[in-house]
């Protein structure tokens, strides 16, 4: 295998060899970045940042939306050495303003847009990193404007590309925490040189290929359609958020742009094969269809490949702490009496997997226990929570580290794992984690609110509902309006509970817990 | 609200909200962004619009800068029909 060197120098090759070759283009304008500029750009960015004492274990922020101009950002920062830490930009300012303060990031790149109100949130916490604020985004220019600006101020002298060690963090990501906090998942150059390796033994891009990026930066599949496609000389087109929602955008923008190589969550492709016009497009330059984050219904993956049977499907589990660590390449016609999932398969070729039961032991083949992660993409753990880093790990008896995913599994005659269910309150909503808990805490703060319990119920189609039970202090009316802006006040918004019921009192056990069975078998 | 306003509140009531009281949904209640209406409600919205007022849409035109309130689907029905 190659070396693990920093994930940023995997840039320097197709910069030097195809420098007039498109590397990145805004799908919902004209913007767009060839390599030679990419590597431009982010080289200005580095200088800055270098010349503004960013160095090797710093950490930097990024909130921007999805274009040339972050993904600029993203590899300056690491080209300066640092780890970034990209938020979701339609969350509220307050979570984001908590993310960077809590991994102390030392600057952040911000949208001029978010820079008020994200400043204010950041000085509610007393931090105050150095910002670099973008006018806009789009092609790069708005961030190339930026650093002009600060250089008619000072100039920053060419500073050299950091050579960071496999060990040195890339990037932080934070997912819904169980306590009312996202959680800051820690790896490292090495974990993700180590997957963007596997993935081009398992996918064999080519320097023609068109890649979509549909992920936003902060959700662990953008690993992927950042770095496989860039650091092999290809094309990535960034999916606006809103076209990823649209259909019949999406659809036209895969045609218009001749995306090769598709990877997504699966609710996008459930809505492409429902309302895309898929037959009314040109999609043959599309050759490899992946999606992870959650269980694609069978229903809806069926009308996919039924209306698009040409390229090769693969189904791609893992949680953030270990990116991809299994996979499954569906066959190539869909069996008719299938009703259940597919399985998540084997796992990948550079890792090791063990199903264990609930005392750590293996279990029997063909019986239900958590499956265990090792190997070169596990996370180095959590930010600044040794404890709950600790408890992520079986205790180890073989010097390996064997992250437990907390999904239950179970391994099928053919080898392949069959994902059953989960080992506690977290549930998949269009691929993001949500940790039940995290709603609860949020519902708490509501002085109206006297208990509140959310669960997670399936709907007809297997997809996720969340739905929150409420009890009130006195006989307070609250709107399902109120209660749902009150939420995306503190959260994502898909985080946010689509359905509230209100109780007299919430069901208790008999030792006087909130009866969470009762209330999953409420629907 | 203007009578397009009223029409379009009147859909989102019985279509998403049903037993909302109707004097919680403003002009001004953020619809997209806290969650009040999905993806696929947005989807249904659009449809709505389309059908009822006789425009058109752009795909950039059904994003939360254009649909996230009742007053600013009101400014791009009356935009679109001028």
């Amino acid at each position: 295998m190659p070396s693990a060197g920093p994930l940023h120098r995997l840039l320097d090759e197709p910069v030097e060899a195809r420098g007039g070759h498109l590397a990145v283009a805004d799908g919902g304008g004209d913007g767009q970045l060839t390599y030679a500029a990419l590597g431009a750009l982010s080289d200005r960015l580095r200088d800055r940042l270098v010349a503004g004492g960013v160095g090797r274990g710093d950490r930097v922020g990024i909130y921007v939306r999805k274009s040339c101009d972050s993904v600029a950002a993203i590899y300056g920062i690491l080209k300066a050495g640092a780890a970034y830490v990209p938020v979701d930009p339609t969350a509220p300012a307050s979570r984001n303003a908590y993310i960077h303060d809590n991994c102390r990031v030392k600057f952040a790149v911000v949208e001029r847009r978010f820079e008020a109100q994200y400043r204010e949130e950041l000085g509610k916490l007393g931090a105050a990193p150095a910002l670099i604020v973008i006018d806009d985004v789009g092609g790069g220019k708005y961030l190339a404007q930026a650093l002009d600006r600060l250089d008619a101020d000072a100039p920053s002298p060419r500073a050299e590309t950091v050579d960071s060690a496999a060990e040195d963090l890339a990037y932080i990501l934070y997912t819904s925490g169980s306590t009312g906090k996202p959680k800051g998942v820690m790896l490292t150059h090495g974990n993700a040189v180590a997957f963007v390796r596997w993935c081009e033994q398992a996918f064999e891009p080519r320097s023609t290929d068109v890649f979509s990026s549909h992920a936003p930066f902060h959700f662990d599949l953008s690993i992927l359609d950042l770095y496989l496609p860039l650091t092999r000389g290809a094309s990535l087109v960034l999916v606006p958020e809103e076209t990823g929602k649209e259909p019949k955008a999406l659809a036209d923008l895969i045609a218009a742009r001749r995306i090769s190589v598709w990877y997504s969550a699966p609710s996008t492709l459930s809505l492409l094969a429902q309302f895309g016009d898929i037959p009314g497009h040109d999609f043959s330059s599309l050759r490899i269809v992946l999606f992870a984050g959650e269980v694609f219904p069978i229903v809806h993956l069926r009308s996919l490949r039924e209306q698009l049977p040409a390229p090769a499907y693969f189904n791609l589990y893992g949680p953030t702490e270990t990116n991809v660590c299994t996979y499954f390449a569906l066959p190539a016609a869909i069996e008719a009496e299938r009703t259940e999932p597919y399985p998540i398969g084997k796992v990948c070729s550079n890792l090791e997997g063990r199903v264990v039961s609930p005392d750590g032991e293996d279990v029997e083949t063909g019986k239900e226990g958590e499956l265990c992660i090792a190997g070169p993409n596990v996370m180095v753990g959590y930010w600044g929570l040794p404890e709950l880093t600790a408890g992520a790990f079986l205790p180890s008896t073989d010097g390996k580290r064997w992250y437990k995913t907390g999904d239950i599994v179970t391994e099928l005659p053919s080898g392949d794992l069959r994902y059953v269910g989960r080992r506690d309150r977290m549930v998949k909503r269009r691929g993001y984690r949500v940790e039940l808990g995290e709603i609860e805490v949020c519902l708490y703060r509501h002085p109206d609110l006297r208990e509140a319990a959310v669960v997670a119920v399936l709907d007809a189609e297997g997809g996720v509902r969340i739905k929150a039970h409420l009890s009130m202090r006195g006989d307070k009316k609250l709107s399902i309006i109120a209660l749902k802006t009150f939420c995306s006040q503190q959260l994502p918004v898909y985080m946010v509970p689509d359905a509230f019921a209100v109780h007299a009192a919430l069901p208790k056990t008999s030792t006087d817990k909130i009866d969470y069975q009762a209330l999953k078998a409420l629907g | 609200m203007t009578s397009i306003e009223q029409e379009v509140a009147a859909y989102i009531l019985q279509e998403f909200l049903p037993g909302e009281d109707p004097s919680e949904l403003t002009p001004t209640t953020p619809l997209i962004s806290a969650g009040i209406i999905d993806s696929i409600a947005t989807l249904k919205l659009v449809n709505f619009l389309e059908n009822t007022f006789a425009i058109s849409l752009a795909a950039h035109e059904t994003d939360v800068d254009h649909l996230d309130t009742i007053e600013r689907i009101g400014k791009l029905v009356e935009a679109k029909r001028a």
